[in-house]
């Protein structure tokens, strides 16, 4: 058994000493997992994601990092760690898109140091990897959104983190950009990757996920995998409005999809 | 395989040439040469070549000029038009520094506040009838005074977000102009209240080798350590949530980028007076001509600022008897030039 790569354990956090946004969370992420955070508008998910790369310190309990608790990390050490992208992001200067996957380098270079060649190399191979190369030249406040987020994903890529985390990768995205998304990052998580990620589509998860974590108001509701979460109670419970799941073929595939229900 | 990704991640890249990098570097230097032969003064051009054949590569040309010609371009031209390439060289410098700090490309390296501190510390200086240098000393310590003092108004819960940081300028620009007037307010207007009004115009009149000695050491580290920076601006810009994610510590760069430029600018305004306009047109005009890369984009406005400096400093010596103060020329240019590079980039944002 390998050591867990992410370890949440009793933890609480809040924005001020009245409110606490959630507490006592407990999670576990291993190895190659791909957690999806589910939960309605302000129940903490990206506060959450924030928390998990030190950006925000808890109010109580630990995350330990591969065994290690994060509150010991530097932040140039974080960064080789754990990667993120985050929803929505857009850049004053038009840097190339290059340019922006460069940056992922920066935890590398010391305080002082610019990206060598092989740096630049490094960026581009990623970007051809991820079928974004000809992206490369165009400038990063010009290309659409889901290209951005694929730009975004690249740079992160070229940090080497062994966990990447996503905030809402496809919102904002039209059906064609998200599929873009969710495939690369699909493929990321067949790769190897360690991967959590927040969503407000819960059809996403049964497309990528491997786990589950249903975050409700004031604390967690569910978590486990896939299908023991994605139920139409825990679903119902989470939203607090009727959900149904159906199935339906496709001639690749069961596919799964839910849908609440209202007048 | 590998050697076909190469190139095509070079042919990608754009590059400033050589060559390019030369012609940049040729023109403020050739402009500071050609500054040693302008002046009301008349010296003919032979004269000055061999003045500074004599002083400075050690000829031994016959003396044929009077004493006043080599003590005009030695202690005179020179010095100011090297005062020029420094302080052009760095309020532009700081400006695209600034301009990448605060992810904004129009942002003055006046932002949070040197350039109102440093006036409001002349004038005191100049009321209380100091002698020069407690003059300039005071306007580069209230420069510095300003910004500590914005710096720490924008310092909340252990982070300095950039709003905080332009909100604070604001007021503390706004608190030292309220000041200064009150200065010209009670300060005798026959003398005093001129005196305070010129030095705000800016002027690079009066530099002697000294000033430039004491200004050299402090304006070169600081726009060294900038340079030196140059690529954790670019991911600066980003904006600070990413920036930290990436590794970089912002709280330590930032404070690093607000102490050289505030060294640079309030030295700069210690000696020259408030020179506006710099600091902003030739950061945006490089950002035109080598791009948004900060890499390139720190040694390119380095080198155009200095030249663009140094030129209208000529001009302000040569278009009137009476020399127009720097600081009127450097608006009167910069404003329309920028209005046009506002129009020509729609605000900078392609």
């Amino acid at each position: 058994m390998t050591q867990p790569k992410i370890v949440i354990q009793n933890a609480s956090f809040g924005y001020n000493d009245q409110h606490l946004v959630w507490e006592n969370i407990n999670i576990q992420v291993n190895e190659r997992d791909c957690l999806c955070l589910l939960g309605p508008n302000g129940s903490g998910k990206t506060t959450l994601l924030n928390c998990m790369n030190g950006t925000f310190p808890l109010k109580n309990g630990t995350i330990l990092i591969n065994g290690k608790n994060i509150k010991s990390y530097s932040i140039g050490e974080m960064a080789k760690t754990i990667g993120i992208v985050y929803q929505e992001h857009s850049a004053p200067f038009p840097y190339s898109s290059l340019e922006v996957v460069r940056m992922g380098r920066t935890p590398y270079l010391g305080m002082f140091e610019t990206p060598s060649k092989e740096d630049t190399e490094l960026a581009y191979s990623i970007m051809q990897d991820l079928g974004i190369g000809h992206l490369a030249a165009k400038s990063y406040t010009q290309i659409s959104g889901g290209e951005r987020q694929l730009v975004l994903i690249a740079r992160t890529l070229c940090q080497e983190p062994e966990i990447i985390l996503f905030d809402e990768p496809t919102s904002h995205l039209d059906f064609k950009n998200q599929a873009m998304v969710l495939r690369t990052i699909k493929r990321l998580s067949n790769n190897g990757m360690t991967i959590v990620m927040t969503s407000h589509f819960p059809n996403h998860v049964w497309k990528i996920g491997t786990h589950v974590a249903m975050l409700g108001f004031n604390g967690m509701v569910m978590q486990g995998t896939v299908d023991e979460v994605m139920t139409e109670k825990y679903l119902t419970e989470t939203y607090k409005v009727e959900v149904k799941i159906y199935e339906t073929e496709t001639d690749k595939a069961k596919l799964r999809y839910c849908e609440p229900i209202f007048e | 395989m590998a050697l076909k990704k190469k190139m095509e991640s070079e042919v990608i890249e754009k590059r400033i040439s050589a060559w390019q990098w030369l012609l940049m570097a040729i023109i403020p230097l050739s402009l500071l040469f050609l500054s040693l032969f302008l002046g009301r003064y008349v010296i003919p051009p032979k004269q000055v070549f061999q003045i500074l054949g004599n002083k400075l590569l050690g000829f031994h040309f016959i003396p044929t000029w009077t004493s006043s010609a080599e003590t005009v371009i030695l202690q005179v031209r020179l010095p100011r038009a090297i005062m020029a390439a420094l302080v052009g060289a760095g309020l532009s410098m700081s400006g695209s520094a600034f301009q990448g700090m605060f992810q904004n490309p129009l942002v003055s390296p006046f932002i949070l506040g040197v350039s109102a501190g440093a006036s409001f510390g002349a004038a005191v200086g100049l009321v209380l009838e100091l002698p020069v240098l407690a003059v300039q000393g005071l306007a580069f310590l209230f420069g510095i005074l300003a910004v500590g003092i914005a710096y720490f108004l924008a310092h909340i819960y252990k982070a300095t977000p950039i709003l905080m940081l332009v909100l604070s300028g604001m007021v503390v620009s706004a608190f030292f102009q309220a000041m200064l007037s009150l200065i010209k307010f009670i300060a005798d207007d026959e003398e005093k209240l001129p005196a305070i009004t010129f030095w705000l115009m800016g002027s690079l009149g009066s530099i002697k080798v000294k000033d430039l000695a004491i200004a050299v050491v402090p304006i070169s580290i600081s726009m060294a350590i900038l340079f030196l920076l140059r690529w954790k601006l670019n991911v600066l810009s980003m904006g600070d949530r990413e920036s930290r994610s990436l590794g970089v510590n912002n709280e330590l760069i930032k404070a690093v980028i607000i102490i050289t430029t505030t060294v640079i600018t309030s030295v700069a305004v210690a000696f020259s007076g408030i020179i506006g306009w710099v600091g902003q047109v030739i950061p945006h005009f490089c950002r035109m001509i080598v791009g948004p890369d900060h890499r390139v984009l720190i040694p390119a406005t380095m080198l155009v600022g200095a030249a663009y400096l140094i030129l209208i400093d000529n001009f302000c010596r040569l278009l009137t008897a009476n020399e127009i103060p720097l600081g009127i020329l450097t608006a009167v240019v910069g404003a329309p030039v920028f209005a046009y590079l506002l129009r020509k980039t729609k605000g900078g944002w392609n």
